[in-house]
């Protein structure tokens, strides 16, 4: 029989703090940019300009087909290259949290434009006109008329994405970068308890996502009066 | 005012309108009415460019509307619509339906937009509700805000599509009151309507239509005296024969 030791936590709480600011740091990038560039996406793709509707109709499909592991593997390899190579950074500076940041945010917009497209669709078509017969441009309606529509609607989704990338941050442990993952898992192999150290960061992440969406439940009941 | 020159319109094979010609006058009141799917709705909206159409010319203001280089928006600024679902905007109060356009289309400071827009909600009886937000507010002061809102803009003429069809039958004499009311103060009017008390009272002239044509465009004592078409004295007799 296996004898539990959680002794080793206590010890390592303060590096497990800085590996979940690392993965707060990198679901809060990956949720803002997320979702500025999946309306972005989501207005191309609701464009009448072809080529832009085929880019962001591809730009979806392509990020949903291939696994997040693989895309933020790529990133790993190529973005500290093209970073050195762009803005002279020396060569021994850690990108690592830059790349996770970018492959994230790219990958969760092509989620996110979705959501958001879904939100737009559902905001009655009467307002656009309604928007124009002001004399307002398409510009003017989306953003003053349309999108804060969507987004009310859609607040309650885009939280439960965020919640999901919120764990999916876990994978950067493909890189090594020390996110609270990473961290509990350093501090379990150092000390011979990964089966410990795995078990409370388990509790924990779940402890974080189940009180999230049971709040975004709770805000859910309350605009739907 | 408004010029109508042999506007057709089709979606695919399906033609909507057919050879529409028309002119308004400044000052005139026209009801425009029909059986349903006759294109009515579809003709105003041609009017502010909210729907295009593929032949003919429309000249509003001297501008015309279906010329590509055209700033629709500029146009619709001056020209007022009126919906029947009446859409406004459910994230705002009302006061701020009344002054978003006035603000981010014509430029003015936020303080001029409210006090026009107050001075317009109390001139339709809604003052009290300037705080309040649309979904509060029965249908019929929706659409008497969004008649406000359209004001607020000092249109040069008004389109009103199908404005009292959508609302409870206690709540339409509210709406056509501020209606005829602008009638009386020479606003000039295009009013897609089955309201036929509303054009007997304050009609220039009515125009009817039927399958995407314009039948009849008659005074109103020619048209509900002695209606030429038959089709039109057909629709007669069935609205107004309760």
């Amino acid at each position: 029989m296996y004898e539990f030791d959680w002794s080793s936590i206590p010890g390592a709480l303060p590096y497990l703090w800085i590996g979940m600011v690392m993965t707060l740091k990198i679901t809060v990038v990956a949720i803002i940019a997320g979702i500025v560039w999946g309306t972005l996406l989501a207005l191309m793709r609701m464009s009448p300009i072809k080529v832009l509707s085929w880019f962001g109709a591809g730009y979806v499909n392509l990020f949903r087909s291939i696994p997040l592991v693989m895309v933020l593997l790529w990133f790993f390899l190529i973005v500290p290259s093209l970073l050195v190579s762009l803005f002279d950074i020396p060569r021994s500076y850690d990108t690592r949290l830059i790349s996770a940041m970018v492959a994230f945010s790219l990958f969760e917009a092509a989620y996110y434009s979705e959501i958001i497209r879904a939100g737009i669709r559902s905001v009655s078509k009467g307002q656009m006109g309604a928007a124009n017969a002001l004399g307002m441009s398409y510009a003017q309606a989306m953003r003053l008329i349309i999108l804060p529509q969507a987004f009310r609607n859609m607040v309650p989704l885009l939280l439960t994405q965020g919640i999901i990338l919120f764990q999916d941050t876990s994978l950067v442990y493909v890189s090594s970068l020390a996110d609270f993952f990473g961290t509990a898992y350093l501090v379990g192999s150092r000390d011979g308890r990964l089966v410990e150290l795995l078990l409370f960061s388990g509790a924990v992440y779940f402890i974080i996502s189940f009180s999230a969406s049971q709040l975004v439940k709770h805000f859910q009941k309350r605009t739907s009066l | 005012m408004i010029s109508i020159k042999n506007i057709s319109k089709h979606y695919g094979s399906f033609q909507v309108l057919t050879d529409c010609s028309a002119e308004v006058e400044k000052g005139e009141v026209i009801v425009i009415c029909g059986p349903s799917g006759s294109g009515k709705s579809t003709l105003i909206k041609c009017v502010n460019g909210l729907e295009p159409f593929q032949q003919g010319e429309l000249v509003v203001n001297g501008i015309s509307v279906g010329a590509p280089k055209t700033n629709l928006a500029k146009l619709r600024a001056h020209v007022g619509m009126v919906f029947q679902n009446f859409e406004l905007f459910p994230h705002m109060s009302i006061v701020d339906n009344l002054c978003i356009a006035q603000i981010k289309v014509l430029g003015r400071s936020r303080e001029e937009a409210v006090e026009r827009g107050l001075k317009l909600l109390d001139r339709v009886g809604l003052s009290a509700q300037a705080e309040k937000f649309p979904g509060q507010l029965s249908g019929g002061q929706q659409q008497r805000v969004a008649i406000a809102r359209a004001l607020a803009m000092d249109p040069t003429c008004m389109l009103f599509d199908e404005p009292t069809s959508a609302l409870d039958p206690e709540m339409v004499n509210e709406v056509l009151d501020v209606m005829v009311g602008l009638a009386q103060e020479g606003m000039t009017m295009m009013v897609v309507t089955h309201e036929m008390g509303f054009a007997r009272n304050v009609a220039s002239r009515v125009i009817f239509m039927d399958q995407g044509r314009i039948v009849e465009d008659a005074s109103k004592d020619d048209f509900f005296g002695t209606p030429r078409s038959e089709r039109a004295q057909q629709f007669l007799s069935k609205i107004l024969q309760h």
